[in-house]
């Protein structure tokens, strides 16, 4: 009962900023309350008991990305540009909605233990763990070991944004030596 | 707000408790949630405070451009290059039994180096984005600065949007 008192707070709150979100124009209170949202996620993650995920989601949602907003609200105008309802967009939103909100439905009870997740490698991995591995935290062997090759690619992944956003403004081109030489004789100056 | 006393104090307070957490969650993911990826974060996070508190040019003091571009690329590395090794060694790509005569142990050891690498570049790549972003305005200004003083030479692709 108490679950379901703290589940149905969350989602409250969480369709609530939602809501809030959509109807503000401000950008600097769009990205302050897209930190909240994260946060609030990472909360229900607790309750769910993916303490790991809700630790990626409070650091990385809530902090990284709301900095990031942050430092690219300082290159854009405050408020958001007015403009008309799109009809085409709403509707093909809406109707995907509707279809994913029908889709629910058919899916596995929520912790059902004869669910197709739970068959499949997933009691290999957590059984396995102790003795494959020798590491307590499954989610550390799962995600270093048994599924390594995944996280290299993720590391790679994060390493192509890095590489691209550095190239795009880092400023690695003929500008940069000109601004660099510029700065330099402000400072001698 | 580099001239705000308690701004300052409390920073200094929080850096290092801040880089001190992230180096717990990066070594201590085997046993509790957490690893390389959160690590990484929350270590560029003490780096972003720092910047924001001290200003933008101490920041990027206290974390050089170029150290950073090595990192990004040490840490991949690092992860492949653990991937080679146990290759070397006889066995699967990544398959850490390789790295020790026990199996547990070489799990152990390729799972912190593999974390590690992930920690390295991701703490990097979040400075390094922060940097670009939050330093663009600066480079903005003085790339219209140069324009106006040179025109011949004056590229306004780059401005076309502004």
């Amino acid at each position: 009962m108490s679950g379901f008192v703290v589940n149905a707070v969350l989602i409250f709150f969480l369709v609530l900023i939602a809501f809030l979100a959509l109807r503000l124009h401000r950008l600097f209170a769009m990205v302050m309350l897209s930190g909240a949202f994260s946060l609030v996620a990472a909360a229900l993650f607790v309750v769910l008991d993916a303490v790991d995920v809700a630790f990626t989601e409070a650091a990385v949602g809530a902090g990284i990305s709301t900095v990031l907003a942050l430092a690219t609200l300082s290159l854009v105008p405050v408020e958001e540009k007015p403009h008309k309802v799109a009809i085409i967009p709403a509707f093909i939103a809406l109707t995907t909605g509707v279809l994913l909100a029908l889709a629910v439905t058919d899916l596995p009870k929520f912790g059902a233990a004869d669910a197709p997740i739970h068959n499949y490698v997933a009691p290999d991995f957590i059984s396995g763990s102790e003795n494959d591995i020798g590491v307590p935290n499954v989610v550390t062997s799962v995600l270093a070991s048994y599924r390594g090759y995944d996280t290299l690619g993720e590391t790679v992944v994060i390493f192509t944004a890095a590489i691209a956003v550095l190239l795009i403004i880092g400023g690695w081109t003929r500008d940069r030596r000109r601004v660099s030489k510029q700065a330099e004789d402000d400072h001698a100056g | 707000m580099q001239d705000d006393p308690v701004m300052r104090v409390i920073a200094k307070v929080l850096i290092p408790s801040v880089m001190l957490f992230a180096l717990y969650v990066q070594f201590h993911g085997d046993y509790g949630p957490g690893g390389g990826f959160q690590a990484g974060v929350i270590f560029a996070a003490a780096f972003i405070l720092n910047a924001t508190i001290f200003g933008l040019n101490r920041g990027r003091h206290a974390w050089p451009a170029r150290a950073n571009l090595l990192a990004i690329c040490l840490g991949v590395l690092l992860y492949g290059g653990t991937g080679v090794a146990t290759m070397l060694l006889g066995e699967n790509f990544l398959n850490y039994n390789a790295l020790s005569d026990d199996p547990i142990a070489g799990q152990h050891l390729g799972i912190l180096l593999v974390e590690l690498g992930v920690g390295i570049t991701v703490a990097a790549v979040m400075v390094s984005l922060f940097f670009t972003f939050a330093g663009r305005l600066t480079h903005i200004r003085l790339m219209r600065k140069t324009d106006t003083a040179e025109p011949d030479t004056a590229q306004q692709e780059g401005l076309g949007n502004e």
